[in-house]
């Protein structure tokens, strides 16, 4: 259960055309993410899976039945907002039960359901507080427990970790990986974090401006992305891009070399520039090298601790197997 | 206000308004006190003395007085019902997006504007008047007997228009506080499963508790001194005798300002006993 299909689905507002034509099949129990710069329509795409907003024209079927014009309660999604939508005046235990209290459960069913789901979720001690007492974390799990006591087909995330500081971020990204593979149901997660992508997803949709750039998982767009938009997306630092001669001696238009695929030597190497930056993480470092004469700028990731520092003059050796080329329309060359 | 020198400082400063304040309560209410402790006839022999609390049983002993704290109350309760209900239900009409949104919000609030005096007029005039009223012509089209509204139901006539002046405040407060609803928890309400009337139940009205609480306290203050609209239309004949026009009339129509006095703390102690109720029923929404 939880295949959702888009068939030719557009969203329009107004005039403006926010979701080109658009075909997608996001299959039963995958974890799909969507990527993409701000504005490109995730978010829309999302509502239009969940029925908060009525598509322009196209089908969206959920498990083989056409949803198009399936209200939301009836769609058997659930949907997990950025800004959690508790109900503030409601304890917990009340705001986790509302699903089971709109589809009349009897009483025992309720609680049970909803102890569990606390269980699950460690948020046994707060059933009887308010939202407003609780902490960002907390208060995102009471709204996953929201979304799952309804036992939906799939779960609709959008960037939910995103109000969150980074350590109880890496904490949540693991709870929600491992709640996917406890229940194994479909999910589709919105977010601008290339870590939450690439950790989480089985399947992910690259998108710019309502188009779908490219959709794998995630070791396939690293490795293989398909045009330089996704070579650009994926993977952090971002990969570089080299036009010109450089590229010519490939015979591409541009060449993109990922930084933790160029070494740093002492000496000569096939490009030579001096270090602008050198940022030391300890476990990395990433060094902008400038005046190579093949790029403005050129980030490289070295691992552990190398000692090179601002003015330093060095040789840089791309890994002959791991250049990627693109033609002149930015596309993958084999 | 950190350190003692600057503190100081801001007492100083606020002394006069402190003052003036302090002033423009207590000296209408000492005097208040103080005349209603004495037999003051200003047109039968002035100041005939201290009479101890004999203004004070008269008062309540006058076969006006109970009538009147129930009119008080009837008109009270009447006008924050209908203008809580209404006022919610036209806030939520105001919030849908819809054709010339910018001049019906201007139409709604229009009411308020209009003084208390000239909308009763209006009222007893141009609506309720039995013989060229436009609701005797509406009755007459339906062939019934015209109301004769100021006499026959003069409460409700008052109730009403009184609800048509504080509508537009009780509106404009709701539709303020509807506008402050987060749609994504609607959103979430509405992928729960809740149809719209349950979204109103569960999520609409809770929020609008606070606002609720603001437009019950404020209007109650108002409304438990309403004068013009009963002065201009019954004239607080036909039981629509308010405590405030009972004083008024014991003060300037039978010159007794000592018992208009005692009236008036008796007012003072049937708002503080109003405010108490209110505060117990409504007053927790006010915590946050
Ligand atoms: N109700 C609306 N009316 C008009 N335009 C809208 C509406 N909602 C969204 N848009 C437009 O649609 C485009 C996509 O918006 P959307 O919210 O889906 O972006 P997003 O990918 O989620 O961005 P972000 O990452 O910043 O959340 C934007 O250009 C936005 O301006
Ligand atoms: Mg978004």
């Amino acid at each position: 259960m939880g295949q959702i299909k888009l068939e030719k689905v557009t969203k329009s507002f107004g005039d403006v055309e926010v979701i080109p034509p658009l075909d997608l099949t996001i299959g039963e129990g995958e974890f799909t993410v969507f990527v993409g710069p701000s504005g490109c329509g995730k978010s829309t795409l999302l509502r239009l899976i969940a029925g908060l907003e009525d598509i322009s024209s196209g089908q969206i079927t959920i498990d083989g039945q056409d949803a198009t014009n399936v209200p939301p309660a009836k769609r058997r999604l659930a949907m997990v907002f950025q800004s959690y939508a508790l109900y503030p005046h409601m304890s917990v235990r009340k705001n986790i039960a509302f699903p089971l209290r709109m589809a009349k459960l009897d009483q025992a069913e309720q609680d049970k359901r909803v102890e569990q789901a606390a269980s699950v979720l460690n948020l046994t001690d707060y059933l009887d507080r308010r939202p407003g007492q609780l902490s960002g974390g907390q208060r995102q799990r009471v709204a996953i427990g929201r979304a799952i006591v309804r036992e939906p087909a799939a779960f609709l995330f959008d960037e939910p970790l995103s109000n969150l500081d980074a350590a109880l971020r890496v904490g949540m990204r693991l709870e929600i990986s491992e709640l996917h593979k406890r229940l194994a149901t479909t999910m589709i997660y919105v977010t601008h974090d290339q870590v939450e992508a690439m950790t989480m997803a089985d399947k992910i949709v690259v998108l710019r401006a309502g188009h779908i750039e490219q959709v794998g998982s995630p070791l396939e767009l690293y490795r293989t992305p398909r045009n330089l938009f996704v070579a650009g997306f994926i993977g952090s630092p971002k990969m570089n891009h080299i036009d010109g001669a450089e590229a010519a001696k490939h015979s591409a238009k541009t060449i993109g070399v990922r930084p933790e695929h160029i070494d740093v030597v002492d000496g000569e190497g096939v490009w030579q520039g001096t270090v602008g930056v050198a940022e030391h993480l300890g476990s990395d470092t990433f060094f902008h090298i400038h005046g190579t004469g093949i790029a403005e700028t050129l980030t490289v990731r070295a691992t552990g601790e190398v000692d090179f520092r601002h003015g330093d003059r060095i040789g840089l050796v791309p890994r002959a197997d791991q250049i990627h080329r693109f033609d002149d329309q930015g596309l993958r060359m084999p | 206000m950190a350190t003692q020198h600057s503190r100081s400082a801001a007492r100083l400063m606020m002394g006069p308004a402190v003052v003036l304040l302090l002033g423009w309560m207590l000296v209408p209410l000492l005097m208040t006190l103080y005349f209603s402790f004495k037999s003051y006839l200003p047109l039968r022999g002035g100041d005939l003395g201290w009479i101890g609390f004999d203004n004070y049983v008269r008062f309540v002993t006058s076969s006006a007085f109970w009538p009147s704290v129930s009119a008080t109350l009837i008109i009270v309760g009447g006008v924050l019902l209908i203008t809580v209900v209404l006022g919610v239900l036209l806030a939520i009409l105001l919030d849908q997006p819809m054709w010339g949104q910018g001049i019906v919000r201007i139409l709604v609030i229009a009411p308020f504007f209009v003084m208390p005096t000239v909308s009763a007029l209006v009222w007893k005039n141009m609506f309720m008047d039995p013989v060229n009223g436009l609701f005797a012509h509406l009755w007459k089209f339906f062939g019934a007997q015209p109301v004769e509204w100021l006499s026959d139901a003069s409460l409700f006539s008052i109730v009403l228009i009184v609800s048509w002046q504080w509508l537009p405040f009780a509106t404009l407060i709701l539709l303020t506080a509807i506008q402050s609803l987060d749609s994504e928890q609607l959103e979430a309400a509405e992928m729960d499963g809740a149809p719209p009337p349950k979204r109103f139940v569960f999520i609409i009205l809770p929020h609008l508790g606070r606002a609720i609480t603001i437009v019950v306290l404020i209007q109650t203050i108002f409304l438990l001194s309403i004068f013009a609209e009963i002065f201009v239309t019954t004239g607080g004949a036909f039981g629509s005798r308010t405590l405030t026009y009972l004083i008024f009339q014991r003060v300037l129509e039978s010159q007794n300002v000592g018992l208009g006095s005692a009236g008036g703390v008796y007012a003072i102690i049937l708002a503080n006993i109003v405010a108490l109720f209110l505060m117990r029923i409504v007053g927790k929404n006010l915590d946050a």
